[in-house]
């Protein structure tokens, strides 16, 4: 369990395109092949020359968390790097969605939760900042899509506004939207008319809908709660790929029963098992070379 | 998982092989089922039957007796039908009354539901507040008017109502009867916009919290406005109940055929002052009370009937709009 003081070796990943054997066994699970392989493998080894990772930004120390008298997460300590996208497996229940809630705070709005340990952004404890500047810097998506009952426009504005501010006004920020639209992959399907209800966008579109309100205010984590288990093959697929590119630029911390798609996007891979961090690591070593029984058991489980 | 499963080859025969669905059909119920099915589908019919009867009678009696001259004259004592003026007073005292009565309500309503649904904290008293507010809900109107009367006849609220010239304050007055008629109507804006805001997932209010945003501005820009239509919908509900309301006027109100107003300001001075209300003076104009006017009571009963439909259609109009939103 002190799997992630382990030095990830740049050439070993530079390998991984040029090694498509485990890769069609994650494809034989039937999950959704999000891009065909010729465009798949040079958008992986481009991706992989950036090297594992940028500085480290969130620091989790030794959490738990215990809603009432039931611990949900145990003792946790991971990193969380920028440039780089960590995902999160394990079995449903088991503290994920948790400790992801818990990196911007969000337990808090739970009855009876408490915790015990740190959660450091940028060297900071996220309890000395204000909940809301916290908030503005770890961005959230949620499983559902859920873009609020206004206009496109209005719901990356309403990010970007602080709190119901009616200013700055709509000259002002047609920028700042348009630049969070593009960069969630949304502009092009909705430049046309961005005052059509968000409501009336399709399931995947609203996902990427709330990718570009949680990047709109230029986060530096976003966490994302099985951002995809609500779409269809094709929106998922975009959104993987979507992520690819967010993780240039920001950390990204993704939750996911589905074990392939932790595979597809995630350059670290975290398993929890009732609430421990069994196993933490590099994607490739986790899901090839897992050191811990129970993780080679529902790694293996999950593949055959 | 199995997406490779071919579905099996379609291996229906052509139509006119195939039998008959077996559906559900009546005949092959048991015996005390078709009874229960009968007594349901006949009791149905009755309610249908009841109103479908209240509201062509008051029809029919309120077209025949209505006419414009009598919505737009004021009453006057009479003891001969064709002396008694027409219904204007009662009509405006009913939309004063009204006005006052929701203009409490909602605010009051919205924020103690909205204080239950998003914060809610201590627990006992927010079950304080919702028992509290059943228990209204649940009090006969003459109760309510009754306990007006006690609170406004204190002399430090003597301002609010008429006062004799010899100094006594009698608590009766459109602002006495419009905050009592608050207290009606303020159940049915509280239920709905609870239900309202409870039916709003959890997690459209965390997608505005995790954006950064305050409780309160996500109440604000987000809760609110999408219970608009619960709020209007239970503001329709207790309008309804406001203008049916009968004990509140006769108690508070002073149900005196025409407004009189207290002072000379124009409108504080109607405030302050009584007057009556369609239903107030259907009462005293049929035969029940010492109006002796029958047919101006069919009259006032039947524009009564009209607005409390209009009130209900707006109700469904609302809840409709919401759903297919």
């Amino acid at each position: 369990m002190s799997a992630h003081d382990r030095v990830v070796d740049p050439f070993l990943d530079d390998a991984v395109p040029s090694l498509p054997p485990p890769r069609r066994r994650v494809r034989l699970d039937r999950t959704p092949v999000p891009v065909p392989e010729t465009q798949d493998a040079p958008r992986r080894s481009a991706v992989r020359e950036r090297g594992p990772g940028g500085p480290e930004r969130m620091r989790v120390e030794r959490l738990s968390v215990l809603y009432g008298e039931k611990p949900a997460v145990k003792d946790v300590s991971l990193p969380i790097h920028a440039g780089e996208a960590l995902a999160l497996i394990g079995p449903s229940g088991c503290g994920k969605t948790t400790l992801l809630r818990t990196l911007n705070r969000l337990t808090e709005t739970t009855a009876g939760a408490t915790r015990e340990g740190r959660v450091l952004l940028d060297g900071v404890d996220v309890e000395q900042l204000e909940v809301t500047a916290l908030r503005r810097r770890v961005a959230m998506v949620f499983q559902q899509p859920n873009p609020f009952p206004m206009s496109i426009f209005d719901n990356v504005a309403y990010a970007i506004r602080v709190q119901n501010k009616k200013r700055p006004g709509r000259r002002e920020l047609e920028p700042q939207v348009a630049d969070a639209l593009r960069r969630a992959g949304l502009w092009d399907e909705v430049a046309g008319d961005l005052d059509r209800p968000a409501l009336r966008l399709s399931g995947g579109q609203q996902q990427r809908l709330c990718i570009a309100r949680a990047i709109a205010t230029r986060p530096e984590v976003l966490l994302m709660d099985e951002p995809c288990s609500a779409l269809d093959p094709r929106s998922t697929a975009v959104i993987e790929e979507l992520i690819g590119e967010l993780r240039r630029e920001l950390a990204v911390v993704i939750v996911t029963h589905n074990l392939a798609q932790a595979h597809r996007v995630g350059d670290k891979v975290a398993f929890m098992y009732l609430g421990d961090l069994v196993e933490f690591g590099d994607a490739q070593q986790v899901f090839e070379d897992p050191r811990a029984e129970r993780t080679r058991d529902y790694v293996a489980g999950a593949f055959g | 998982m199995a997406a490779t499963i071919e579905a099996p080859a379609p291996v229906a025969p052509a139509p006119h092989q195939r039998p008959a669905p077996r559906g559900d059909r009546l005949s092959s119920w048991k015996w005390s089922h078709r009874l229960a099915f009968l007594t349901c589908w006949a009791c149905g019919i009755a309610l249908c039957a009841v109103t479908l009867a209240i509201v062509v009678y008051m029809g029919v009696r309120g077209i025949q007796y209505l006419n414009p001259e009598l919505l737009f004259t004021r009453p006057t004592p009479g003891l001969q039908q064709h002396t008694t003026g027409g219904i204007l007073d009662p009509i405006m005292g009913t939309v004063i009354l009204t006005i006052i009565g929701i203009a409490i309500a909602v605010p009051l309503a919205v924020t103690s539901a909205v204080w239950l649904v998003e914060y809610g904290k201590p627990a006992p008293l927010a079950r304080a507040v919702e028992s509290g507010i059943e228990v209204v809900a649940g009090t006969p109107d003459i109760v309510i008017a009754i306990f007006g009367l006690a609170i406004f006849q204190l002399p430090i609220l003597a301002p609010l109502s008429f006062t004799a010239s010899g100094g006594g304050v009698f608590g009766r007055s459109f602002l006495a009867a419009g905050a009592m008629m608050s207290l009606i109507a303020l159940p049915m804006v509280f239920g709905a916009t609870r239900e309202g805001l409870m039916s709003i997932p959890t997690h459209v209010r965390e997608a505005s919290w995790a954006l950064g945003k305050t409780r309160i501005c996500t109440i604000r820009t987000i809760l609110l406005p999408q219970v608009r239509a619960n709020v209007a919908t239970g503001a329709a509900l207790g309008m309804g109940r406001i203008v049916g309301d009968t004990a509140v006027v006769v108690v508070l109100l002073g149900a005196t055929l025409q407004l009189e107003p207290q002072g000379d300001v124009p409108i504080l001075g109607n405030l302050r002052g009584t007057g009556s209300t369609l239903t107030s003076y259907v009462y005293g104009a049929s035969p029940a009370g010492e109006g002796n006017a029958p047919q101006k009571a069919y009259a006032a009963a039947f524009v009564l009937l009209l607005i409390v439909l209009t009130l209900n259609f707006a109700v469904d109009y609302l809840g409709r709009r919401k759903e297919t939103r």
